[in-house]
């Protein structure tokens, strides 16, 4: 089946099979391989995009369903002069990721987390991340990251730059 | 992790909806948010030859005021009946199950109508309409016709619906004002129940507790004829017989029933 | 000014943020091509006879069985250790027996990814279903028969003499306490599952991608498994997904896509689903332990006796000798004046067991922990003053125990009394009382534990070691090379402040390698939290030694004697004293001559971090539901390279020591089928299950290496469980309840709740 969507702002039409899994139409297809395949139960959220803008469990959606819908990935929250966004930004900040195969979906969560609950307390990040499994950091400095990145853009600092 | 090979056609309307079911009988299923359907089919639990998307068709989603009901469409997502300030106001029990369902990834996805024609004993929403009173509008190729909810739910899995109906809406008694409480007992926060009780306006129903939600006739019962919460509650369990895992024996899982059913008649959600 | 001890960001996360780190299943790679698929049919019964395999699925490359591996001379894996009973032998694919669930017994080979799930259903296996050996006690009884009739017994291994267990041990203790514990088995479970990639070139020789803890380990398993010979194997590590001790190596996957794509004269690829991984990944722990201690009951502790039963499931890996380390780790940081401890290793039809984060330690102490509240208990006397009265009071030289271990140095006390304060302990108390007068619903445990463990442990003669080969280029950029393999500890960034720190190079101009064993043959990887204290000397050391070649140069250029010459570090630049417009940049060192320096650093020792921890719970005394509210932790691994990392690191651990508290189990049934194998049912936490916790600094250096540091990587983990789950018994204990299993799920606190039956005064 023919589908066309729009993956990180730029158009596309695919020839796909039904059960082509969007996970995989992203990384196989457009190689967008930033979001990862971690589980087969709907569980860890390692394949979180944004699908019209609200998180979705890309390994939980066919690429059929995607068609004439907005697809933006971890590599569509980078601005065209490279820099990251502020979620992405406070990640790094905060030494929020350590192996990183979460951290994309983990960032894409939290980036519609904050859209739809711009200033959310330490409690309402922790449930707003119950989709998304990390073994490495113990969410501590996820949390903090999210935190960091509300408190940011309720302060208008959209592009603070990175603190290198 | 991937479904076994399937033919997929995109459906307009839910009369477009029907005569593809009526087409292919059994081998079909219909697909709306997918996220009770298609991770069955990712395990091979489920092997349906053609899926229907119904995930389109306008007139299936939608939430609005019919009288002393509330109607909300089948394929209406969970985040949007949590979000609902007209559900927030109506029946706020069932906004709040609704913001129970899984994780926010799994409510941007999922629909009333799919998690209910699903019927998973353990769910959020099964019980809550069970709690609430509610009914199933079902449209088939004879026409639509409504199923309370008492009357829904068939078995593990099992509803009402047959292969080649679709169940287009879901009524909800409005009353913004009626008590209401719910609990959901998990080890980890996007877990299934290991038994949940919703309670509603001297109606109590549980989840994980049989092999369909239950509605907890002995507890309703008791409190008819005025027994405090506590001591109604303590029938939560009766005429029972739950299931047992590694996470819950029978005679916890009673306990728990017990447990919860009083705080949720207390009016408390955890 | 120093850039050791500042909070560095890592120069990895920009890439990993944005386009995502590069893990075996995102390499691009010419030489894979026109890849092909593998998946494997894998035994769905633990314990079976194999009466009849049909490969003959239609439209597929190729299927193989193990029948097809032997005739290729490919032997089954032999355990990895002399003393464990050689005739548990695992072929790769399975041949005539299938030992657990999971088990592979063949492989499909497809033009696409999609189709192997569809052909590896259409793979027929008939099994003649024998009796499960579910648990290690029907493992040692003999009554469900032997994994492996020709050992003739279900016994790995034995360290310690039981026999020789003195009769007397408790004499003259007032109180002596006894309890059957549980360590239960729980999954590595790293959020990036098993997968490789393998190709033969036209010059005979493999290069595989496969997720490691060491290259170099892996090319050697690797080679042994399937008899080539060392210069034919390149292993390239690509960036991996979390490994906590079960990447060490190659599993039988990993070779069979090796073999495949020799077979096939084409590349292959392999990604395990998570399922697969829940079944077959080695698990870890899987311990029974018998602990008794006794003392007086002024609350000095006499003697304790650790008597561990070990699950190696059904083919011994690492988790077989593990309890070697527990033994080693018996009394933790007290002092105990007779101690002694025994174990045997048995096989079961479940999934082996490996190196889980801690591997064997955290088994010694949460054992020795949970023996300190029993004594507590039972001689009533606080928890806190029982191990203030008995731990090792602060040693600066190092000291041995009674089990051969050489603790660098320590100081234990003080780890407790600043854990303590932190979490303010006696207002925790007061707090408790207070809840416990009203009744209420919600009860506050407090939990401590006390633990040192044994990180960078060698198995090399002379001692633990590390190489690294450091070198600068004329442009003024540097690359370092390392035998560490870093999958998440922040190695690119620390590695480059150390030689930073030497050659006044910025960091952003350093590069640094490790994985691929053309270019780094020779490296014990990262695991047993070894890397800083040994990789980063390393780099450190050949950093220092490069200064020393191009002082020679320098002054050669200069015309100078190297000892008149200053190595200005903020320049980057030789200049001669008393002469500072005359200076020799390090990088222009390089332009005629290659300036590079390859070091081997040698510790006299593994080193010994320890801390304490607190941990405060809530326990809903209805349904048995514990909440973890806060943890303290005082971990104390040495001088600091960069704190945020370390911080990380123990975050880490601490989630996953806590979780296996109160969380995590791995469960099979009594026929051995896997009840956890999905991440829908093994209770791995999410945010919401965990709280931020409370990190106390303090830094204890050992004098065994230049750094000062010691290994912090797996230390988190090990405080975290006995602090942990003694604060959920400390819940219910005004209820009668003295001891709870881990996890503590909410049926098992229950229980206890019920079986106590509130019979002890409040």
């Amino acid at each position: 089946m023919e589908i066309k969507l729009t993956v990180n702002e730029t158009t596309r039409s695919d020839e796909v099979e039904p059960r082509l899994l969007l996970i995989h139409y992203l990384r196989e297809v457009c190689g967008l391989r930033a979001a990862n395949v971690g589980c087969d139960t709907t569980s860890c959220g390692a394949c979180t995009v944004l699908l019209d803008g609200e998180s979705v469990k890309s390994c939980t959606v066919l690429a059929v369903q995607a068609n004439g819908r907005s697809v933006t990935t971890a590599e569509g929250l980078v601005a065209d002069d490279g820099t990251m966004s502020v979620v992405q930004q406070a990640f790094r900040e905060n030494h929020g990721l350590q192996c990183g195969f979460c951290t994309p979906g983990m960032v894409m969560a939290a980036t519609s987390l904050l859209a739809e609950n711009p200033d959310p307390t330490e409690q309402e990040v922790r449930e707003g991340l119950e989709g998304n499994f990390c073994r490495c950091t113990g969410y501590h400095n996820i949390v903090r990251a999210v935190l960091a990145a509300a408190g940011k853009i309720a302060d208008g600092q959209a592009n603070a730059e990175v603190n290198a | 992790m991937i479904p076994a090979s399937f033919d997929y056609e995109v459906a307009d309307s839910a009369a477009h909806a029907l005569s593809l079911l009526a087409e292919y009988g059994e081998d079909a299923k219909l697909l709306a948010g997918g996220h009770s359907l298609l991770p069955m089919m990712k395990v091979r639990l489920a092997q349906p030859a053609m899926l229907v998307d119904i995930g389109r068709v306008a007139e299936l989603s939608g939430i609005r005021r019919d009288g002393d009901e509330l109607v909300i469409g089948a394929t209406t997502r969970h985040a949007d009946v949590a979000g609902s300030d007209v559900v927030q106001a109506e029946a706020p029990l069932l906004a709040y199950a609704a913001a129970q369902v899984g994780d926010p990834q799994i409510r941007h996805r999922g629909t009333i109508g799919g998690s209910l024609a699903h019927a998973d004993p353990a769910a959020d929403l099964p019980m809550t309409l069970l709690a609430l009173g509610g009914s199933i509008e079902i449209t088939g190729p004879s026409g639509v016709r409504t199923v309370p909810a008492d009357d829904f739910f068939a078995g593990p899995f099992e509803t009402a619906l047959s292969p080649d109906e679709l169940l287009s809406a879901v009524r909800i008694p409005r009353g913004g004002d009626v008590p209401w409480g719910y609990q959901k007992f998990v080890r980890r926060a996007n877990d299934w129940a290991i038994v949940g009780v919703a309670a509603y306006d001297g109606r109590g129903a549980l989840a994980n507790m049989g092999g369909t939600p239950l509605r907890a006739h002995a507890v309703e019962e008791a409190l008819r004829s005025g027994a405090p919460a506590a001591e109604a509650a303590e029938h939560a369990a009766d005429g029972t017989s739950p299931g047992y895992d590694f996470h819950a024996d029978a005679e916890y899982r009673k306990h728990l029933a017990r447990v919860l059913t009083r705080r949720a008649l207390e009016g408390k959600t955890g | 000014m120093s850039i050791l001890g500042t909070r560095v960001l890592r120069t990895e996360d920009p890439g990993f943020l944005t386009t995502g780190a590069v893990y075996a299943e995102d390499v691009q790679d010419e030489r894979l091509a026109g890849a092909c698929y593998v998946h494997f049919v894998r035994s769905a019964v633990a314990h079976a006879r194999l009466a009849g395999i049909d490969t003959s699925a239609p439209g597929v490359v190729a299927v193989y069985t193990g029948e097809d591996l032997a005739a290729a001379g490919i032997a089954p894996v032999r355990p990895m250790m002399p003393n464990m009973n050689q005739q548990m032998l695992q072929p790769m694919l399975a041949i005539d027996t299938v030992r657990f669930v999971g088990e592979p017994v063949a492989v499909v080979v497809t033009e696409e990814m999609y189709q192997g799930e569809d052909a590896i259903e259409l793979v027929d296996v008939d099994y003649e279903i024998l009796p499960a050996v579910a648990t290690m006690h029907q493992a040692v009884s003999g009554e469900r028969g032997l994994l492996f009739p020709a050992a003739e017994t279900n016994v790995v291994c034995t360290f310690g003499d039981a026999s020789a267990a003195s009769p007397d041990l408790f004499e003259g203790c007032d109180v002596v306490v006894s309890e059957v514990i549980q360590n239960q088995r729980v999954a590595p479970a790293p959020m990036e599952s098993r997968s490789g990639a393998a190709a033969w070139g036209e010059d005979g020789r493999l290069t595989a991608w496969i997720p490691n803890q060491g290259a170099q380990g892996t090319k050697g398993a690797i080679t042994g498994m399937l008899g080539l010979n060392r210069d034919d194997v390149r292993i390239i590590t690509p960036d991996v997904g979390g490994a906590f001790g079960a990447k060490f190596g190659a599993d039988s996957e990993h070779a069979v896509i090796c073999w495949i794509a020799g077979q096939l004269g084409r590349p292959v690829r392999w990604s395990e689903t998570r399922n697969e991984n829940l079944l077959v990944m080695p698990h870890g722990r899987a311990q029974e332990q018998k602990i008794t201690i006794g003392g007086a009951l002024d609350g000095t502790v006499l003697a304790y006796r650790l008597e561990i039963l070990q699950d190696c499931g059904a083919y011994p890996k690492a988790g077989a000798f593990l309890p070697s380390l527990t033994r080693l780790m018996t009394p933790g940081p007290y002092n105990i004046p007779r101690a002694e401890s025994f174990s045997t290793s048995v096989v079961t039809n479940t999934t082996p067991v490996g190196a889980y984060r801690g591997a064997g330690r955290p088994e010694a102490a949460a054992a020795i922990d949970r023996a300190m509240d029993l004594f507590a208990d039972a001689a009533g006397v606080d928890p806190a003053e029982v191990r203030r009265k008995n731990l090792l009071p602060k040693f600066t030289e190092p000291h041995t125990t009674a089990f051969g271990a050489v603790y660098d140095s320590g100081d234990y006390v003080t780890a407790l009394e600043k854990a303590l304060a932190a979490a303010g302990y006696d207002e925790l108390l007061a707090e408790q009382a207070k809840r416990r007068d009203n009744g209420d619903t919600l009860q506050l445990g407090i939990g401590l534990s006390s633990y040192v463990e044994i990180t960078g442990p060698g198995g090399e003669a002379g001692g633990p070691n590390e190489n690294s080969t450091v070198e600068v280029h004329p442009d003024g950029t540097a690359t370092i090379l390392t035998g560490t393999s870093p999958h998440g500890q922040g190695h690119q960034t620390v590695w480059a402040m150390l030689a930073s720190e030497e050659l006044g190079i910025p960091i952003e101009k350093i590069t640094v390698k490790w994985g691929d064993t053309d270019l780094v043959p020779r490296g014990g990887g990262t695991g047993g939290s070894r890397s800083l204290q040994l990789g980063g000397a390393a780099v450190q050391q050949a950093s220092r030694e490069l200064l020393d070649v191009a002082r020679e140069r320098a002054a050669e250029t200069l015309e100078a004697s190297p000892s008149d010459l200053v190595f200005d570090t903020a320049a980057s630049a030789f200049t001669v004293k008393g002469d500072p417009d005359i200076a020799v940049p390090l990088s222009g060192l390089a332009e005629s001559e290659r300036l590079f320096v390859h070091t081997v650093f040698t510790a006299p020792g593994p080193t010994f971090p320890f801390g304490s921890h607190v941990a405060v719970v809530d326990v809903d005394v209805e349904t048995g539901k514990v909440f973890l509210r806060r943890l303290v932790s005082v971990d104390d691994a040495g001088t600091v390279m960069n704190p945020l990392l370390a911080e990380g690191q123990r975050h880490g651990g601490i989630a996953q020591g806590a979780a296996q508290a109160f969380l995590e189990e791995v469960v099979f049934d009594d026929d051995g089928n896997a009840l956890t194998a999905t991440f829908a049912d093994y209770p791995f936490a999410s945010a919401t299950e965990l709280p931020s916790f409370e990190l106390v600094d303090m830094e204890t250096p050992t004098s065994y290496n230049p750094l000062g540091a010691k290994g912090i990587g797996e230390a988190g983990s090990i405080g975290s469980t006995p602090a942990v789950q003694n604060a959920v018994i400390d819940a219910v204990s005004y209820l009668g309840v003295t001891h709870i299993d881990m996890p503590t799920s909410p049926q098992r606190v229950w229980r206890a709740i019920r079986a106590a039956n509130g019979s002890k005064e409040a």
